[in-house]
């Protein structure tokens, strides 16, 4: 009698059955995992900033003035409120936006509107701007405005700084010490 | 997709089907997650979590060359990036191969949810470290978040100076790391929950070969820190991990507003790609017949999406029990119908009524095309091709000595078949299904191997001549390797004729 065996093709042998080529078909793409990851986990390098720039970093924190004044009420006005909240004056509810203007070496370098913050627009301005300039010696001019009343400036700061390459500057504003700081 | 069909095919060649990471993507990134859980306690261990000491305990370790915690510094962040690659490869097989609408909607939602926690967890990791690269990352995040409207104050106000870095917000730091994959393990549960026997670990060569390939990793390129973080100083040039951080350098090259609508209309395209066609077609799921179900429970243990449930049997005899279809469940693969004990063409009758059916192709129905076929064949005993309607074209292998019977999937053939066919005159049967791990609904080409083997109910019984049944594995593309085979099972059952003739 001939000999027939079972005729079966189920699976593919496993690799360790299948030679030299499928063993080092596994290295390789063992290895080009390994590549892909071992590469892309550090490489290339990122450039944040260049080698000749710093960072000026505007920020600050700031509760602008009121809109408007506060005034008298009149007699009708303080008749149909609740005796408990009959105030001689009234005052607007709403604060100003805060405007800060930033210039480096005489030129503007920004000029930030921060609204107030909050459903009645009675909350602080808050604003983060950063700017990357060039390393060396500048002239810093900052002015803020928090009052729409007025025209001109309510803080103001003016200082010649020397910043190094990769000096992080912040441009804050601290009221216990006199209004805007430069860090 | 042929061209991803070409490359698992690159891939089973060196690894065979049953251990090609390239069908094993999901139980790979299972292994990562694991692989990170393990270093990531032993690194919370180790951690000094505060702001002032967190860099120098993280440093200590990459000073200890050689040391257990040395290893699992620079195992955490490679198997995070390993864990990236294989999901980002995961969803790549599956949006390629059209696996997101119907009865598996819900993996790919519960799928799509999980990527932004992934992202958070994976970002926030660099922030412990309290390096030069984790300040960076933690600014440019801050600076990402604030370009939506939802806080009063810039979060990237916490960064502008050495004193706004406390331990508080390094709890919160502590905080997102932990917790956010918490809800990971969480969001990996319910991803997997309509499929039955999830697999949560790779075969174990390929868990070995993977774990190696880390730990090699580690060892010829450690993962180094890059000096403390100094909020004074912006960093210039940093080594980054593209594969985790690639949005920061993206939101700097570009704006946040761009790196916003990018990520969100991805995710939102990738969250809708199940609504897409509107009036996509439904096949009919599976249909059970009371009258022939006997309540054996053998499609509850096969169906490969929790689709069949057993309830008790409307007759009220005690102890029946009856199986039910949950549509919404329902891959429509027919698996169910194999593995029916009433499935078996030897009843009698005209009409072959099963215990569980798919209306689209009946089981009555196949054996009349078995046996019209049969008889309507101009070969005396013709070659039977059960193929797999999501495999290899069997119509290639068409001959006028072959029969060719497509299947929706190879589980839906009852192994019974086998040998009616070959009793009904067949000289041979070929049964061609998709690759282990290559199956359109998971389970298919396992059960009909371990059917055929006589390692699973029903079985194919011990007595049918096994040189005349073979059993192919090819997957979609691969038709000339079905081709050749169909042929090789003709030469050998001419063997088989000849040798019988000799006796």
């Amino acid at each position: 009698m001939a000999d027939i065996s079972a005729a079966s093709v189920p699976t593919p042998p496993p690799a360790t059955r299948r030679g030299a080529r499928a063993w080092a078909g596994q290295v390789a793409l063992y290895g080009l995992f390994a590549l892909a990851i071992g590469v892309f986990s550090r490489w290339p390098p990122y450039h944040h900033l260049a080698p000749d720039m710093a960072l000026i970093k505007l920020s600050l924190v700031h509760a602008g003035k009121p809109v408007g004044d506060c005034r008298k009420q009149t007699p009708e006005e303080l008749a149909r409120l609740p005796p408990n909240m009959r105030a001689p004056t009234t005052c607007p509810r709403e604060r100003s936006p805060v405007t800060v203007e930033l210039d480096i070496d005489g030129a503007s370098a920004a000029r930030v509107v921060a609204p107030p913050s909050g459903l009645s627009h009675d909350g602080a301005s808050a604003l983060y701007q950063r700017l990357p300039v060039k390393a060396g010696e500048r002239l810093i001019q900052v002015r803020l405005r928090d009052d729409t009343r007025s025209a001109s400036p309510s803080y103001s700061a003016e200082r010649r700084v020397t910043l190094a390459p990769a000096q992080v500057l912040v441009i804050d504003f601290d009221a216990e010490k006199g209004g805007i700081t430069l860090q | 997709m042929p061209s991803w069909n070409a490359l698992d095919r690159v891939f089973d060649r060196a690894f065979g089907s049953t251990h090609n990471p390239l069908r094993q993507l999901g139980t790979l990134a299972f292994l990562a997650f694991w692989l990170l859980a393990i270093s990531g306690i032993w690194l919370y261990v180790e951690l000094d979590t505060s702001a002032g000491g967190a860099y120098e305990s993280i440093a200590a370790l990459s000073r200890a060359t050689g040391s257990p915690g040395w290893l699992m510094r620079s195992l955490h962040r490679h198997a995070a990036d390993a864990f990236v690659v294989f999901t980002g490869l995961h969803l790549l097989r599956e949006l390629l191969l059209g696996r997101w609408r119907n009865f598996r909607r819900f993996s790919w939602l519960t799928g799509t949810a999980l990527l932004p926690l992934m992202a958070v967890s994976a970002i926030g990791g660099f922030w412990l470290n309290w390096d030069r690269l984790g300040q960076f990352s933690a600014i440019a995040t801050a600076e990402w978040l604030d370009a939506l409207p939802l806080l009063a104050h810039p979060l990237a106000r916490n960064f502008i100076g050495a004193a706004a870095v406390g331990d508080r917000l390094f709890s919160l730091f502590v905080f997102v790391h932990l917790g956010v994959p918490l809800l990971l393990v969480f969001g990996l549960w319910f991803h997997i929950q309509r499929i039955t026997r999830a697999a949560v670990f790779p075969p174990r060569m390929l868990a070995l070969g993977t774990l190696g390939t880390l730990l090699l990793l580690c060892i010829v390129a450690p993962v180094q820190g890059q000096g403390p973080a100094d909020l004074a100083r912006a960093p210039q040039v940093l080594s980054l991990d593209w594969l985790l951080l690639f949005l920061h350098p993206l939101m700097y090259a570009t704006s946040a507003g761009f790196t916003w609508a990018l990520t969100l209309g991805s995710f939102a395209a990738l969250l809708s790609l199940p609504m897409w066609p509107l009036r996509a077609p439904a096949e009919p799921v599976a249909v059970v017949d009371p009258d022939n179900c006997n309540g054996c429970r053998r499609c509850f243990a096969d169906c490969p999406y929790a689709a069949v449930t057993m309830v008790p049997h409307p007759n009220g005899r005690s102890g029946r029990q009856l199986a039910v279809v949950d549509a919404d469940l329902c891959a429509s693969c027919g698996i169910c119908a194999g593995s029916c004990p009433s499935s078996t063409p030897f009843r009698s009758g005209d009409g072959l009524v099963t215990g569980i059916d798919m209306p689209q192709s009946p089981i009555g129905t196949l054996r009349r095309q078995l046996r019209d076929g049969l008889a309507a064949s101009t070969a005396a005993r013709p070659v039977v091709v059960f193929s797999c309607a999501q495999g290899a074209d069997a119509a290639r292998s068409a001959a006028p000595d072959t029969l060719v019977l497509p299947l929706i999937c190879t589980g839906q053939l009852p192994p019974s078949f086998v040998e009616y066919a070959l009793r009904d005159g067949a000289a041979g049967v070929v049964v061609a299904s998709c690759r282990d791990g290559g199956c359109a609904f998971r389970l298919g080409a396992r059960w009909t191997a371990e059917r055929l083997a006589g390692q699973r109910e029903p079985h194919l019984r011990a007595d049918v001549a096994r040189e005349q049944v073979l059993h192919v594995e090819a997957d979609a593309g691969e038709d000339a390797v079905l081709c050749s085979q169909v042929e090789a099972m003709r030469e050998r059952l001419k063997q088989i004729k000849a040798a019988r003739a000799i006796d």
